[in-house]
């Protein structure tokens, strides 16, 4: 299966991969995440959802659904 | 004299970008609205060494060219059209040190206009704690611009900033990146098609939707010499834009920029920890309202009750000075205590928007928003309608133009038609004023008992607001998708300067545009309650002073008070008060209370200054709106008007009722269309007689 962003636990991070581009807001890929930009789980709210990442030195939230487009390899 | 340098502000969000407006113009700004919206637009002058000065127009945040929003497309229509009187000659990039690869790719967008563009970078002062280094010089040659380092909370490098927008004229108008190479053979049929226009300009025309002033979109689009591209193809090649000025961008950071990790010390995640935690995050939140309620109604109690008395005071040595007549009555009776409705709310609204700026300066709202998404979305809303909910505390006004930055159009419009029932600080001297008269004034546990009650009134508006969200998702059948990003920006100590600015724009906006309308609607009062039809009217001391001929036991005061009394009742504002007492009787209320509401329909806060103006008209006594409202009887009833039943029922009938028609105005200008605004203002008062019908029927 593959690893999405909303795979990872609190702390983990992961190097972005794709993603599937007409689903994705463009302020998302503004906001510096793009393909190879490295992100970290940083916080989540209840249910997981949403979440607190640090995408590429930009500290964002999104909603999991969103995260769920985003696939990404972990860094162990 | 030499000309005024036009000078743009721009920036991302929580950058600092008002920080540094602040610094360079002080209180030499003024906020006014782009013509025919309703974004704030802000600007000022600024005194620049050798006697020139500057005119600097402080841009909404954006986080590029690509308006997704409202505020957003006044950046891009200013920077568009050459032959707008506000268009930069100079073009002042406001960045965050931390953030500066992100913050790059506007200033890399602005530069490709050919506009001379300095590049701010705020928050130097916290460089070194963030083992952040930067290659100034080597940074200037990259991006070939004027680089500042600036500190707007300590106050440096302003002088260096003014010293650059001087000599704007030296700075290269080069731009960073060639966008045409996403698309080389669609660029080049545009570049022969319009020669004489700048490419990036035209793809900006291109793609986005928003009004231009001298490029004609359809021109460009009916061109026969190309194809316009479908709406997937634009959005592709922008995305391919983006990653092109990502690579642009990091190449130049990894020249010029280092970060030692290993030397920052991090107060974020550890703050993070506890404000965003499952439990914790929830109990703070809660903490934070708890307090800041309890700490308006305390604060405020104070200046309130010496405004009042002042005003009472002012009214009745206007009276005693001046030669009787109908125009000292007129400012007695009508102006003073008009204007007392007023100056009245200041204390409660400087309070409120001093807290409401601090939770925003200090960046806690967005971890607010992060905490509540998940919930609010359960009733339709988003984690972003928490900040218009808790800024209708303040105003619905500024609160429906806060929904802009809500990315779902079904989310934006469903907090938009709720936002209306949080307390406004409108509804707040109403609240006061009958809390005062009937909710004792004791503690329990600790706690005040009128500070709790008006707790309950800002947690019910809350509840009902959140209510009729679930109800409206479910009725209201709207294509949603979310596009929720939302930044977390770093934890700031909050600047006085910032704040102090921020409590004074708001009240003074308070002050003298509602203020207006009360003061207008206080003296039509005060002539339809001074002036009345027929004989009854004029001949009203005649009248009285029969009936009383006999009981010889009444003294010549209590004779004067009756006649002022059957005089009010017989004025039109009596007559038209009385006409609608059938219809408030059951709620408790008597046609003067009657006559307050209708009134407020204009705007809730006229309600006090409405008692107010009744209540004084004919009263010679020096006394407060409080003790001539607890006198008042009820003329059904009997027994003191303001009873725990009525009181209620009010409280309820202001905590629901759609009583302001500059908040109708500005949702019909949000919605564009009367169908909301219609909807909100049948819908909330019905909704509010009933609940305050039930209420008194229950309890009196």
């Amino acid at each position: 299966m593959k690893l999405t962003l909303a795979d990872l636990k609190r702390g983990e991070r992961g190097i972005i991969k794709d993603f599937s581009e007409e689903n994705i807001p463009l302020k998302l890929l503004e906001m510096g995440c793009l393909p190879g930009n490295e992100v970290q789980m940083l916080q989540m709210a209840p249910f997981r959802d949403p979440m607190y990442l640090n995408i590429n030195g930009s500290h964002l939230a999104i909603r999991k659904e969103i995260a769920l487009l985003i696939e990404i390899d972990l860094i162990s | 004299m030499a000309k005024q340098i036009n000078v743009a502000l721009i920036g991302n969000p929580n950058t600092g970008k008002t920080s540094v407006f602040n610094q360079l113009t002080g209180l030499n700004q003024k906020v006014g609205n782009y013509p025919g919206i309703t974004v704030e637009k802000k600007e000022g002058i600024c005194k620049l060494p050798r006697g020139l000065k500057a005119h600097i127009l402080d841009l909404p945040g954006t986080y590029s060219l690509n308006a997704s929003s409202l505020d957003e497309n006044v950046v891009i229509e200013l920077l568009l059209n050459k032959s707008d009187k506000d268009y930069p000659d100079v073009a002042v990039v406001v960045s965050d040190v931390e953030n500066l690869k992100r913050n790059l790719l506007l200033f890399t967008q602005i530069k490709d206009l050919g506009i001379p563009t300095i590049l701010v970078i705020n928050m130097a002062d916290r460089m070194e704690r963030k083992g952040i280094s930067l290659d100034v010089d080597l940074l200037e040659e990259r991006l070939k611009t004027k680089v500042t380092l600036v500190s707007a909370r300590k106050n440096t490098g302003i002088d260096e900033l003014k010293e650059a927008i001087i000599n704007y004229r030296h700075i290269s108008d080069e731009p960073c990146v060639n966008a045409s190479i996403i698309a080389p053979e669609y660029f080049d049929r545009l570049r022969k098609a319009f020669p004489n226009q700048s490419l990036y300009k035209l793809w900006l025309v291109i793609t986005q939707d928003v009004n231009f002033g001298n490029i004609n979109r359809n021109e460009i689009s009916s061109s026969e010499l190309f194809e316009t591209k479908s709406h997937t193809e634009l959005k592709k090649l922008q995305h391919k834009e983006t990653i092109l000025r990502y690579q642009f961008i990091n190449g130049v950071l990894k020249e010029t920029m280092k970060v030692d990790a290993s030397s920052a010390k991090d107060l974020r995640s550890r703050l993070d920890r506890v404000l965003t935690h499952k439990v914790w995050g929830y109990a703070i939140f809660f903490g934070i309202l708890l307090l800041i309620f309890q700490a308006i109604y305390s604060w405020s109690s104070y200046p309130m009750d010496l405004i009042d008395e002042t005003f009472a005071f002012l009214s009745e040595w206007i009276k005693t000075t001046l030669p009787a007549g109908a125009f000292t009555n007129l400012i007695a009776e009508g102006i003073i205590p008009g204007l007392g409705g007023i100056v009245i709310f200041i204390p409660q609204i400087a309070f409120l928007f001093f807290f409401i700026s601090i939770l925003e300066e200090t960046g806690y709202m967005s971890r607010v928003v992060f905490l509540m998404d998940r919930i609010m979305r359960k009733f339709g809303l988003s984690g972003k309608s928490v900040v218009p909910l808790v800024s209708g505390t303040a105003c619905a006004i500024p609160a429906v133009m806060a929904t802009r930055n809500i990315e779902s159009w079904k989310e934006r419009l469903i907090t938009i038609l709720v936002v209306p029932f949080t307390t406004c600080s409108a509804r707040l001297p109403v609240y006061l004023i009958i809390i005062a008269l009937v909710i004792p004034d004791r503690a329990v546990w600790g706690f005040n008992l009128q500070g709790l009650t008006l707790m309950l009134l800002y947690l019910l508006g809350f509840g009902v607001a959140i209510g009729s969200a679930w109800i409206l998702n479910l009725i209201l059948n709207i294509k949603n998708r979310s596009h929720f990003v939302i930044e977390m920006p770093n934890y700031k100590l909050p600047m006085g300067k910032n704040i102090a600015i921020n409590v004074v724009e708001k009240t003074k906006s308070f002050v003298f545009g509602a203020g207006k309308i009360i003061l207008a609607i206080s003296i039509i009062l005060w002539v339809l309650a001074s002036y009345g039809p027929g004989d009854n009217f004029n001949n009203a001391s005649e009248i009285v002073s029969e009936q009383y001929d006999e009981q010889s036991n009444i003294t010549e005061d209590e004779l004067d008070e009756e006649i002022a009394s059957f005089k009010l009742k017989n004025s039109y504002i009596g007559i038209m008060g009385r006409g609608i007492e059938p219809v408030v009787a059951p709620l408790g209320y008597d046609w003067k209370i009657g006559i307050a509401i209708i009134s407020s329909f204009a705007a809730r806060e006229v309600f006090v200054g409405t008692l107010a103006t009744i209540y004084s008209v004919g009263s010679d006594e020096e006394e407060t709106i409080k003790n001539r409202m607890a006198a008042e009887i009820n003329p059904i009833l009997g027994g003191p008007l303001f009873t725990f039943a009525s009181g209620v029922s009010l409280l309820l009938f202001y905590a629901f009722a759609m009583q302001c028609m500059s908040t109708l105005a500005i949702v019909k200008k949000e919605t564009n269309t009367w169908k909301w605004p219609v909807l909100q203002l049948v819908v909330m008062t019905l909704f509010a007689y009933f609940v305050a019908l039930a209420a008194f029927q229950l309890l009196k």
